[in-house]
């Protein structure tokens, strides 16, 4: 990365950086023509209409409707499809695909705090496989920040409060910068890091390294410690709703609106509890704003997660996410056991030891 | 265009040179500071700028020297923080927003529509002491201490992380903000009611138009961001959640409301510059105005459109894709109309009569600078683009190539053309060209590798950077000086020129305009020895003849 000379362009080790270097090229030779051309005009007529004498009459100006309406048409024909380009490029970083391997991201000031779905944890350092899509889910414990990825091209605000979502394809093995791009205090500009992309193999032997448990069994301690199980648990006695399947469910709520249960809502649920009442139940349940971090929401929020509906009892069916492989996704182990909550020994007999071992070999 | 002269009973006016003007009306303190006189205003508002214009570039050559490294070694990071908050603050709300308009706009609006004063003289001063009591207040606290948070004063950061003197400050700028609405109204007024007889809207100059849109926008504009300060002040003082996630509030929701101020806010900046250059540009290529209509509705479109592009700062704040295209789209067409003026004033010089005096150097140096401002404003209205680009340098080179190439550079066309009618004095003409080459050569050495920083990466606001950024940053720091000398030897020529500069006679340019012809240099207190009456089209160059002295006579009315 480091060199002395002067470069043009960062490094392109995404899948977006030729798409934006693209669109910067033909930003560059549209505003190069222009600026050429309106400057190239001016010296032209400054030569061939410079003052030779006070006696110089220049004559009426005639105003030309053909030539305005060009100068009208031509740029904004040129403008649109700048639109059109960059709103393609948008619309691809805004979709990250289903396949992509979550990282939860958490920024405080003025520290990047990394959690993968495995458990491992890492500060102002991230370590990705290459040719993998990667989606990160961020939010802020206090200020806002931005994760910004020059060499990916990517950036995505990190607001308290709410979750923001970014996704890359690392598609060169390398070490690259990672900068807080939103000003927040003192040690903004301390607030950096690297993004390490990885060879899969090289991946497979990092990640196997760790001893953490998963983010889902640490989410699911919560639910135990947190006294969620007391409510949300077939036999409790105080009923909360079933959470097998929220996320991504269509929760219908007291005022009769409909909603999507994703990590906004979740957090809400447990921080306002009584802003949005899921239909058919009453204000019961506890507000836990101030009794957990955000990187304790995500660990409850990942575990929620894993709540697959049992449908069937062969939950291996439902496990969309084994098919990421080599990258071994301990969160579906609970859906083994259909019902963790009332069944908590078996789940944690399950769960024991490295989350590597515990998954089926593919 | 109507192509008749009525040629008035010209009064000779060498006699009355010598005899009172605005200047000479008074020498005391008193008649200063208790003026009613729009003119006298408009030189309290010169020195009042320029002396911010020098507090802020100190903030920045300081910012410029610890950037020369990669580490923070010249300053703690806190007090880096706190320059560029500073620099920020005064450069947009005490310099650039009041600057053509508080001096050019108080100086030249009653001149150019042949009126004796604005619609409100004391409303007028009153601006400036608004103006005045909303710069020590903020001056004050940045002695005491100053503030952290960047211009934009983000939450939550402002309300709950900083301990930096924010609520000082915000009601300093909440003050000031009233002098920008009171000028704004009485320009309004002045314009639709004082127009000397004959001088229908489309006789105007055409900056007399962009003083209108600027005031349309400066009084719808400026109660938002006065509120949303005001908010954030009662946010942090009394924590009540309005933008605290940790208090019930929304952090977005403050960059909302700031940007759907500080967007319309770059066209008060920019607008007035625009109308300068109308004024130069057709006076140094002796031409009319290409496309006088055009340009005139344009200024119509920037108070339409600006208002609905906000949200082109919070691309990357988590707003939904279809706000975001939106937004973008509405962009590109706001642009369109920077992109009309452009054209229009490049038409203009064909076929004219082009020489090459410092304000027509400025007049270029605007025309290629605000060219690559506004280019790659288009640039960042790309969704895509912006994602990578932005805050980071790449933001940074952009609104100062608007900003300082644009509205500085007309400022200083302004100050240049109009400084003889001001002062009744020429400042030193091959020294002014000097100064311009500077300014310009240093402006593009400090800002344009900005660009290149910005897309590898660097994001803005940081005290120390990774090493492969610092020789980009040396060029900027090496440009910035250049541009310092440029702006300081201006300063040093035009206090010189003011004892000693030669006179100028009532119209060196032998420019058309009410302003030039019709009164003397520097004009008497009442601005006109008789109410002109307006029976031509601005800028009728074409039926000048330029052989005649233009200093000896005053046009009095048909
Ligand atoms: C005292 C009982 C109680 C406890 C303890 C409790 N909840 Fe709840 N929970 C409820 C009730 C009742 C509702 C439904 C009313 C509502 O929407 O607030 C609910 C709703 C929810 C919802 C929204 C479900 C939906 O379908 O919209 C989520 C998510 C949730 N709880 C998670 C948790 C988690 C995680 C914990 C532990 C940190 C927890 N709850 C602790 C009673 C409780
Ligand atoms: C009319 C003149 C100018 C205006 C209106 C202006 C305006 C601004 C503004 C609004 C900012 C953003 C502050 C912030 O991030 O909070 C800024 C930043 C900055 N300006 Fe200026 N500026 C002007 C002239 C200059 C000059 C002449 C220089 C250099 C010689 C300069 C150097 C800088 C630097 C280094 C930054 C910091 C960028 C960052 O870290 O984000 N500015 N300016
Ligand atoms: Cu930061
Ligand atoms: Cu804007």
């Amino acid at each position: 990365m480091q060199s002395s000379t002067v470069q043009f362009l960062p490094e392109q080790a995404s899948s977006f950086a030729l798409q934006v270097d693209l669109l910067y090229l033909y930003l560059t030779a549209v505003s190069a023509f222009f600026t050429i051309g309106i400057v190239g005009f001016i010296i032209f007529f400054s030569i061939k209409y410079r003052r030779r004498s006070d006696a110089d009459r220049p004559p009426m100006t005639v105003s030309n409707l053909l030539l305005e309406i060009t100068w009208i048409v031509v740029p904004l024909a040129l403008s649109f499809v700048m639109f059109i380009w960059g709103a393609a490029i948008f619309f691809k970083m805004a979709s990250p695909p289903k396949e992509s391997m979550d990282v939860y991201v958490t920024g405080k000031q003025w520290m990047w705090k990394i959690q993968h779905v495995n458990g491992h944890r890492e500060i102002n350092e991230l370590h990705v496989p290459v040719g993998k899509p990667v989606r990160l889910t961020m939010t802020s414990e206090d200020v806002i920040h931005s994760f910004f990825i020059p060499a990916f091209r990517i950036k995505a605000d990190v607001i308290p409060g709410s979750y923001s979502k970014l996704w890359f394809e690392a598609t060169k093995p390398g070490k690259y910068h990672l900068f807080c791009a939103e000003y927040c205090g003192t040690k903004h500009s301390g607030m950096i890091g690297s993004i390490i992309v990885m060879e899969q193999r090289d991946y497979d032997a990092w990640l196997g390294n760790t001893k953490d448990s998963s983010l889902a069994e640490a989410g699911q301690k919560l639910f135990k410690t947190m006294g969620c199980v007391s409510c949300h648990s077939a036999d409790s006695d105080i009923k909360g709703p079933n959470l097998e399947g929220i996320y991504g469910k269509q929760v219908r709520l007291q005022d009769g609106s409909v909603i999507t249960a994703e990590e906004r809502y979740l957090r809400e649920s447990l921080l306002a509890p009584n802003a949005k009442l899921t239909e058919g139940f009453t204000a019961n349940m506890p507000s836990y704003q101030g009794l957990m971090t955000e990187e304790q929401i995500l660990q409850l929020i990942s575990y929620m997660r894993t709540l697959t509906p049992v449908t069937t009892n062969t939950g291996l069916k439902t496990l969309p996410t084994t098919a990421l492989g080599q990258t071994p996704k301990p969160e579906v182990t609970p859906v083994q056991t259909p019902k963790p909550v009332t069944t908590p020994t078996a789940t944690e007999n399950k769960l024991s030891g490295s989350p590597k071992k515990s998954e089926p070999a593919k | 265009m109507s192509a008749h002269v009525i040629e008035s009973k010209p009064l000779v006016v060498e006699h009355k040179e010598e005899q009172e003007n605005y200047l000479t009306a008074g020498y005391t303190l008193k008649s200063w500071f208790l003026t009613l006189d729009h003119k006298r205003i408009a030189i309290l508002y010169l020195l009042s700028v320029t002396t911010m214009f020098f507090v802020g570039g100190i903030f920045a050559s300081l910012m410029r020297l610890e950037l020369m490294t990669p580490q923070s070694d010249l300053f703690e990071p806190d007090n880096f923080n706190k320059l560029f908050t500073m620099h920020g603050i005064v450069m947009v709300f005490f310099f650039i927003i009041p600057a053509v308009p508080g001096v050019l706009g108080n100086f030249l609006l009653p001149l150019m529509i042949g009126a004796k004063d604005v619609a409100f003289p004391r409303l007028n001063l009153l601006s400036w002491y608004v103006y005045i009591v909303g710069a020590a207040f903020t001056m004050f606290t940045i002695v005491s201490g100053g503030v952290d948070t960047g211009w934009t004063f983000y939450t939550p950061y402002s309300t709950s992380s900083s301990q930096t003197h924010v609520v000082p400050v915000v009601l300093g700028l909440f003050i000031t903000g009233f002098s920008s609405i009171l000028t704004g109204l009485n320009f309004m007024v002045t314009i639709h009611r004082m127009r000397a007889p004959g001088l229908s809207w489309f006789r105007l100059p055409l900056m007399v138009w962009s003083i209108y849109a600027t005031s349309i926008i400066q009084i719808l504009g400026t109660p938002v961001i006065a509120v949303t300060l005001m908010m954030a002040a009662l946010e942090k003082v009394l924590r009540i959640g309005i933008f605290d996630p940790n208090l019930g509030g929304d952090p977005v929701l403050f960059q909302h409301l700031f940007w759907f101020y500080s967007h319309p806010a770059v066209y008060i900046m920019i607008v007035p510059g625009m109308g300068v250059i109308n004024e130069v540009v057709t006076c140094f290529s002796r031409r009319s105005i290409f496309g006088y209509r055009a340009i005139a509705f344009a200024n119509v479109g920037f108070v339409v459109f600006s208002f609905v592009v906000w949200g082109h700062h919070m691309i990357v704040a988590g707003q939904s894709v279809y706000s975001a295209l939106i937004f973008s789209i509405l962009s590109y067409l706001v642009g369109i109309f920077s992109a009309i003026k452009v054209f229009n004033w490049t038409a203009t010089m064909y076929k004219g009569s082009i020489s090459f005096d410092t304000p027509m150097l400025y007049v270029f140096g605007f025309q290629g600078l605000f060219l690559i401002g506004g280019l790659t404003g288009l640039f960042l209205a790309a969704l895509g683009f912006d994602v990578h680009v932005h805050d980071t340098y790449f933001v940074v080179a952009h609104f100062h190539y608007v900003m300082v190439g644009g509205l500085v550079m007309a400022f200083l066309a302004g100050i240049h053309f109009w400084w003889p009618k001001m002062f009744g004095k020429k400042y030193p003409e091959s020294i002014a060209k000097f100064a311009m080459i500077l300014v310009f050569a240093g402006f593009n050495l400090t800002f344009f590798p900005q660009f290149i920083l910005g897309y590898l990466g660097m994001p803005r606001r940081y005290a120390s950077y990774p090493d492969e950024f610092q020789v980009l940053n040396v060029m900027s720091t090496a440009g910035g000086s250049v541009l310092g000398l440029g702006f300081l030897l201006i300063a040093a020529y035009m206090v010189w020129s003011l004892v000693f500069g030669k006179k100028a006679g009532m119209n060196p340019w032998k420019a058309t305009g009410l302003e030039w012809e019709h009164t003397t240099s520097p004009p008497p207190t009442e601005n006109f020895y008789e109410t002109p009456i307006v029976n031509e089209d601005p800028y009728n160059y074409a039926n000048r003849d330029f052989t005649k002295d233009f200093n000896k006579e005053v046009k009095l009315g048909a």
